[in-house]
C-alpha cells in the first residue's frame, strides 16, 4: 500500500539521531530519567546549584557527628566571647563563647528542615487547589478560588503570632505559619495555567480516549504545569528561608534551638552590632543566601531539561 | 460551473461511478446514528441561547465514510462531539449499533473503546510532555488493555503507516512532521481497535501534498479493517475524495443529503449549490455564487427556513411562488436520517427547481 | 543564474517592470546554523500585474514576500537585488524604504486581528496614512476612507467601529481598504484568505482581484492553495524548499504543470465530477525538507518519482520551457509548449 511508505523518506528521520538509542519498538525503560540526567549534565548553572544545596544537606545530616551538645551549650562552652576569626574558630564566637560555625553548620538543620517542609506543603496543596479549581470550575472550582482569596486576605505575620500563641513557639508553628500563608499565590498561578492547559486539543482527545477526571489532571495537566510548580517552589524555598529568619528574628522561634532566623536575632540582641561583630551577623545571612541560589539555580535548570524541546534547541 | 459541464456528462460520470463504486449495502443497523439531536447551550451575556445542533437525523452505516460539510459556525464540530459523547444532547438520542448512548461515566468510558474522535490540529492534539510511544498507548492504558501493549502499538504506528514503528516510538510531537503527527493521532485511534471514527478536520491544517496521504489513510482503514467514518469538513473537495454519502449542514440543520454523486453532481439544496460553486475549478469562467447577508449566527436563527434570507433562489422566485412556498414563514420539515433529499420549500414547485 | 535566459523571453519582460528580484537569498542564523529559507529566487513583475506564490508551509514564499520590503526579523540576511522602480529596496535608505511602504507597496497580513490595533476604530487607522503620506486634511481623508470601505463593501456608517467589532472577513475587508488606501502600485497579500470560510474567502479573492484590476496595482498574492491562485492571478510561481521551481501563466502552469511537485499540488484539491479523483486522493508521499538539512541536487528528489541519478547531484536551477515559462527539472525542455 502507498500509505505505507510515505514517512520513511530519508528526511523524515530527525537530525539527533545519532544521540538516540538503538532502534527498538519500545522507548527503553527510564529513557525520561536518562535523557533528564544527559540534559542536566549540560547545564553548568544547574550542576553548581546542585552542588550547593548537596554541601549543605550533606552538613546537616552529618552534623551530629562532629557537634554535640557541648559545643552549643551556653553553660558549657569555654570559648572566648565575641572573638573574631581564628584558626580555633574560623567563623569567631558568639556572646557565649560558642563557634559561629558550629552554630551555623548545625543552625542548618532546622532551617533547611522549616524551609523544605513548609515548601512541600505550600507546593503541594497550593498545587492541588489550583488544579482541581482549573479543571472542575462551575461550583466546586469558585468555591475553591473563594477560601482562596480569603487566606490571600490573611495578614502572614499576626497569624504566625496567633498560631505561635496556640501552639507554642517554635518550629511547627512556624512552618504552618509560612504554609498557611503563601498556598495562595501557587493555587492562583496554578488555577490559571491548568484553565490554559485544559483548553488546548490534547487534553480533549485524552477525554475522547476515555480518560476521567484524575487521568486529566495527572497525566495531561501535572506534566504540562511542572515548569510553573517548579519556579513556583523555589520561589517558596527562599520565601520561607527569608520568613523563617523574620519569624525568628521577632522572637518566634523556639529558646532552644538554634537557626539561621535564630542566629540573627541573637546576633542582633546580643550586641554584634555594637561590637562590629560581623563574623556573627554574615554568615547566617550568606548562608540564606547560598541556599536560596541553590534551589534558584536547580529549578531554573529542572525547568529547562523538562521541556522535550530543548535537546533539539542545542 | 465545476461541477456540472454538462448534464449528459455528469449523468455518465454518475452512471460509471455507480458501477466502480465498492459495493457498500447499508444494513439495518446503523454502526452510528444521531436521532433527532438537538444541542442547546445556554445563552450569555444577554444573548439568548445557542442552538448549535438543531434536531439531526444523520447516520453512519457500517463500513461506509460519510462526509458532513458546513462552514464554521454551522454546529459540524458540536454534531462529531455530540456523537463521540464529548457533549451531552439537550435532546435527541445518539445510537451506537442501534443501542442509544448512556451518560453515566462507565457507560462512556466503555462507549469510548469503540467510537473515537480524530482532531483537527494534531499539533495541539498531542500532548508535548508525551512521547510517540506513550501518545499512542494512552488508550489502551486508560481501559487497562495493557497485555501486550508494545506490541498493539507497535501494530497501530504500522497501521498509520509509520513504518517502521520503532523509528517512532522515541520521539516527541515537535520532532514530527504534521503529517507525521496526524498518524501518531489515528494510530492513538487504531491502537483502541474501535468501529467507528469521527475526524474532525482531519487534513484542514495539514500541507496540501501531505492531505492526500491522510484521506488515502483513512480510505485504505475503511477497506482494510472496515472502519465507518464520519468525516467533518469545509471541504467538498474532501467528500468527493473519500464519502460515500455526504451531508451539508447549515446552522445547526442538515439541510441536504444523499450519496455523493447525488449531491454533489446534483445539487437540491441552494446552499450546496452555492457552496459547490466557490470550490475554484479549472474552467475559464468560473463564477462563484456569493451569499450576501449576514453570517449564520446559531443565537439568533431566521424564522421560517433558516436559509431563506440568503436565498438566491428565494430571492429570484416569482411573487406568487415565494407566497406559496413560505419560506419565511414555515420551517422545513427535518430531513429522515436515510433519505435522498434536501430541505427546501421550493423544491417542491418543480418548475423553480428547474429553472435555477 | 539560469533563470535569467528563461526571462529573456518572459512577456513581462518586454514592458519595463515595477518589480525585479534578483538572485534573493534570505538565511536565517539559528543556533549558530545557517539556515537557509530563500534560495536564490528571481521574477520580474510588470505594473498592474498579478504573480501568485504557492508552496507548503515553510517553502520560503512568506519569508520571501516579507523581505522584499525588508520587513523580515533582524536575524535574517538578505541578499541579491529587489528593483522596486530601478531603486534597490535592500541596500536604499531608511527614510526611502519607509516612504515605498508608505505609499508605493503595501501589505495585507494573514491575520487581520494582529495586524490591526485593537484600541483605535478603522476609521483611524485608515487615515492616518492618508493624513501624514498624502498631506491630506482630515475631512478629505475621511470621505476617501468612507468611499475606500464602501467600495470593499463595509458601510461606511460603521467606520468608526473597533476591528473587535468586526467579524473575521469583515476585518480582511478593512484591511484590504487600509492597503489601497494609499494608492500603491503593489500589493504584497500573505495568505490574505487563510483564516477564512470558503463562502467568505471567496467574496474575499473576488473583491480583491476587481479592486486591484480598475486600479492597475501589481499584486504579489501568497497561499498555499493553488487552485485559489488561478483565478486571482495571472502568473503562478510555485515554490519548494526555498526555490521557485516552476514559474509560468497561471492556467498553464495549473492545466499542464511541468514539474512533478506542481503537479502533485495541482491534483491535491480534486475537481468535483472528474471520476479520477472519486475515491482516490492524490497526495505526495513524505516531508517536505527542513531548510537546515538541504543537501545538494535537487530538493525535491526524495518524493520524486521520477528522479533519477542525475538529480541528486548538481544544481537544479529554473530552466526554459516553453513561452513564459520555466521549471526547475530535468525532464523538461526549452521547446515545451506547455504540453508535457
Amino acid at each position: 500500500m502507498t500509505a505505507a511508505q510515505t514517512t520513511t523518506a530519508p528526511n523524515a528521520t530527525a537530525p539527533d539521531a545519532t544521540t538516540r538509542e538503538p532502534a527498538a519498538a519500545v522507548p527503553p525503560r527510564f529513557a525520561g530519567a536518562r535523557r533528564f540526567a544527559r540534559a542536566f549534565r549540560r547545564r553548568p548553572s544547574g550542576l553548581a546549584g546542585l552542588g550547593i544545596l548537596v554541601l549543605f544537606s550533606l552538613l546537616a545530616l552529618t552534623a551530629p557527628a562532629f557537634i554535640g551538645p557541648e559545643q552549643l551549650d551556653v553553660t558549657r562552652v569555654n570559648g572566648p566571647l565575641l572573638a573574631p576569626p581564628s584558626a580555633a574558630y574560623p567563623f569567631g564566637t558568639d556572646q557565649a563563647g560558642r563557634s559561629v560555625l558550629d552554630l551555623l553548620i548545625w543552625g542548618s538543620r532546622e532551617s533547611l528542615q522549616i524551609g523544605v517542609i513548609a515548601t512541600v506543603l505550600t507546593v503541594v496543596f497550593g498545587s492541588a487547589v489550583g488544579i482541581v479549581a482549573g479543571h472542575y470550575g462551575g461550583f466546586l472550582g469558585r468555591a475553591l478560588m473563594h477560601v482562596t482569596d480569603w487566606f490571600i486576605a490573611l495578614p502572614g505575620l499576626p497569624l504566625a503570632i496567633s498560631l505561635a500563641a496556640v501552639l507554642g513557639q517554635g518550629t511547627t508553628s512556624i512552618t504552618i505559619a509560612i504554609a498557611a500563608t503563601s498556598w495562595t499565590a501557587t493555587a492562583r498561578l496554578l488555577r490559571a495555567q491548568t484553565l490554559a492547559v485544559e483548553a488546548r486539543p490534547f487534553v480533549e482527545r485524552a477525554r475522547a480516549l476515555g480518560a476521567g477526571n484524575w487521568q486529566i489532571m495527572l497525566r495531561q495537566v501535572l506534566p504540562n504545569v511542572m515548569p510553573l510548580i517548579l519556579v513556583s517552589s523555589t520561589l517558596t524555598v527562599t520565601g520561607a528561608l527569608l520568613s523563617e529568619a523574620t519569624l525568628t528574628f521577632l522572637g518566634l522561634g523556639s529558646p532552644a534551638g538554634v537557626t539561621w532566623g535564630e542566629m540573627i536575632h541573637d546576633a542582633f540582641f546580643g550586641g554584634a552590632f555594637t561590637a562590629d561583630a560581623w563574623w556573627y551577623l554574615l554568615p547566617p545571612g550568606l548562608a540564606i543566601l547560598a541556599v536560596v541560589l541553590g534551589f534558584t539555580l536547580t529549578g531554573r535548570a529542572v525547568e529547562y531539561v523538562l521541556d522535550p524541546r530543548t535537546e533539539r534547541k542545542r | 460551473m465545476t461541477v456540472n459541464p454538462s448534464p449528459e456528462a455528469a449523468a455518465l460520470h454518475v452512471a460509471a461511478l455507480d458501477v466502480a463504486a465498492p459495493d457498500i449495502a447499508t444494513p439495518d443497523v446503523a454502526a452510528l446514528e444521531a436521532r433527532d439531536l438537538s444541542v442547546v447551550y445556554p445563552g450569555s451575556r444577554g444573548r439568548g441561547p445557542a442552538r448549535a445542533v438543531d434536531d439531526v437525523n444523520l447516520r453512519v452505516g457500517k463500513g461506509e465514510i460519510v462526509a458532513l460539510i458546513g462552514e464554521s459556525g454551522c454546529g459540524k464540530s458540536t454534531l462529531a462531539r455530540a456523537l463521540v459523547g464529548l457533549v451531552k444532547p439537550t435532546g435527541g438520542q445518539v445510537l451506537y449499533q442501534g443501542t442509544p448512548l448512556g451518560y453515566s461515566a462507565k457507560a462512556l468510558k466503555q462507549y469510548r473503546r469503540h467510537t473515537q474522535l480524530v482532531l483537527q490540529d494534531p499539533g495541539g492534539a498531542l500532548n508535548p510532555k508525551q512521547n510517540v510511544y506513550d501518545a499512542v498507548a494512552l488508550g489502551p492504558r486508560l481501559h487497562g488493555l495493557t497485555d501486550r501493549l508494545p506490541e498493539t502499538v507497535q501494530h497501530a504506528l504500522a497501521q498509520a503507516g509509520l513504518r517502521p514503528p520503532e523509528d517512532f516510538v522515541g520521539r516527541y510531537p515537535h520532532e514530527l512532521s504534521g503529517g507525521q503527527q496526524q498518524r501518531v493521532v489515528i494510530a492513538g485511534v487504531l491502537a483502541l481497535n474501535p468501529s467507528v471514527i469521527v475526524a474532525d478536520e482531519p487534513v484542514a491544517s495539514l500541507d496540501a501534498s501531505v492531505r492526500g496521504e491522510i484521506l488515502k489513510l483513512i480510505l485504505h482503514l475503511r477497506d482494510e479493517l472496515g472502519l465507518s467514518a464520519l468525516v467533518v469538513s469545509h471541504d467538498l473537495g474532501l467528500a468527493w475524495n473519500i464519502a460515500d454519502r455526504v451531508a451539508v449542514m447549515y446552522l445547526g440543520r442538515v439541510v441536504e443529503q444523499g450519496t455523493v454523486e447525488e449531491v454533489l453532481l446534483r445539487p437540491k439544496h441552494p446552499y450546496t449549490q452555492a457552496l459547490l460553486s466557490v470550490v475554484p475549478s479549472g474552467s475559464e469562467d468560473w463564477r462563484p455564487t456569493l451569499l450576501s447577508g449576514e453570517p449564520p449566527d446559531p443565537t439568533a436563527i431566521p424564522a421560517g427556513c433558516r436559509f431563506h434570507p440568503r436565498c438566491r433562489r428565494w430571492a429570484a422566485a416569482p411573487e406568487h411562488d415565494r407566497a406559496a412556498a413560505t419560506c419565511d414563514r414555515r420551517d422545513p420539515p427535518v430531513l429522515a436520517a436515510d433519505t435522498s433529499h434536501a430541505a427546501c420549500h421550493l423544491l417542491r414547485s418543480t418548475a423553480l427547481a428547474e429553472t435555477v | 543564474m539560469t533563470t535569467d535566459t528563461a526571462m529573456t523571453d518572459d512577456p513581462v519582460m518586454t514592458r519595463s517592470p515595477l518589480l525585479e528580484v534578483r538572485d534573493l537569498h534570505v538565511t536565517y542564523q539559528q543556533g549558530g546554523l545557517a539556515v537557509p529559507a530563500v534560495r536564490g529566487v528571481s521574477f520580474a513583475l510588470a505594473p498592474g500585474d498579478t504573480l501568485g506564490v504557492a508552496g507548503e508551509s515553510g517553502c520560503g514564499k512568506s519569508t520571501m514576500a516579507l523581505s522584499l520590503l525588508r520587513l523580515h526579523g533582524d536575524a535574517a540576511k538578505v541578499t541579491g537585488e529587489v528593483l522596486f522602480d530601478g531603486e534597490n529596496l535592500l541596500t536604499t535608505t531608511w527614510s526611502r524604504l519607509r516612504a515605498v511602504r508608505w505609499a508605493g507597496a503595501s501589505v495585507v497580513f494573514q491575520g487581520a486581528m494582529s495586524a490591526l490595533n485593537p484600541a483605535r476604530t478603522v476609521l483611524d487607522q485608515i487615515v492616518e496614512p492618508m493624513v501624514l503620506h498624502d498631506g491630506l486634511g482630515t475631512r478629505e481623508a475621511e470621505r476617501r476612507a468612507a468611499e475606500l470601505l464602501d467600495s470593499v463593501g463595509i458601510p461606511s456608517r460603521r467606520m468608526r467601529s473597533y476591528p473587535h467589532e468586526f467579524s473575521g472577513g469583515q476585518r480582511q475587508r478593512v484591511m484590504i481598504a487600509m492597503a489601497l488606501a494609499c494608492r500603491p502600485d503593489l500589493i504584497i497579500a500573505d495568505e490574505p484568505t487563510t483564516a477564512l470560510d470558503v463562502m467568505v474567502q471567496a467574496q474575499i479573492l473576488e473583491l480583491l482581484a476587481e479592486r486591484v484590476r480598475e486600479a492597475r496595482i501589481a499584486v504579489i498574492m501568497i497561499t498555499h492553495d493553488l487552485s485559489l491562485l488561478a483565478h486571482t492571478c495571472d502568473r503562478l510561481a510555485v515554490m519548494y524548499a526555498g526555490r521557485i521551481v516552476e514559474l509560468g501563466p497561471s492556467r498553464q502552469v495549473l492545466e499542464a504543470p511541468l514539474h512533478p511537485y506542481t503537479l502533485a499540488l495541482s491534483r491535491a484539491f480534486p475537481t468535483i465530477g472528474d471520476p479520477a479523483s472519486r475515491r482516490a486522493p492524490a497526495g505526495l508521499a513524505g516531508d517536505p525538507p527542513r531548510p537546515s538539512e538541504i543537501g545538494t541536487g535537487c530538493a525535491f528528489a526524495p518524493r520524486c518519482s521520477e528522479a533519477e541519478a542525475s538529480c541528486r547531484t548538481g544544481e537544479m536551477l529554473l530552466r526554459p520551457a516553453g513561452l513564459g515559462r520555466s521549471a526547475a527539472c530535468l525532464h523538461v525542455r526549452p521547446e515545451h509548449r506547455g504540453t508535457s
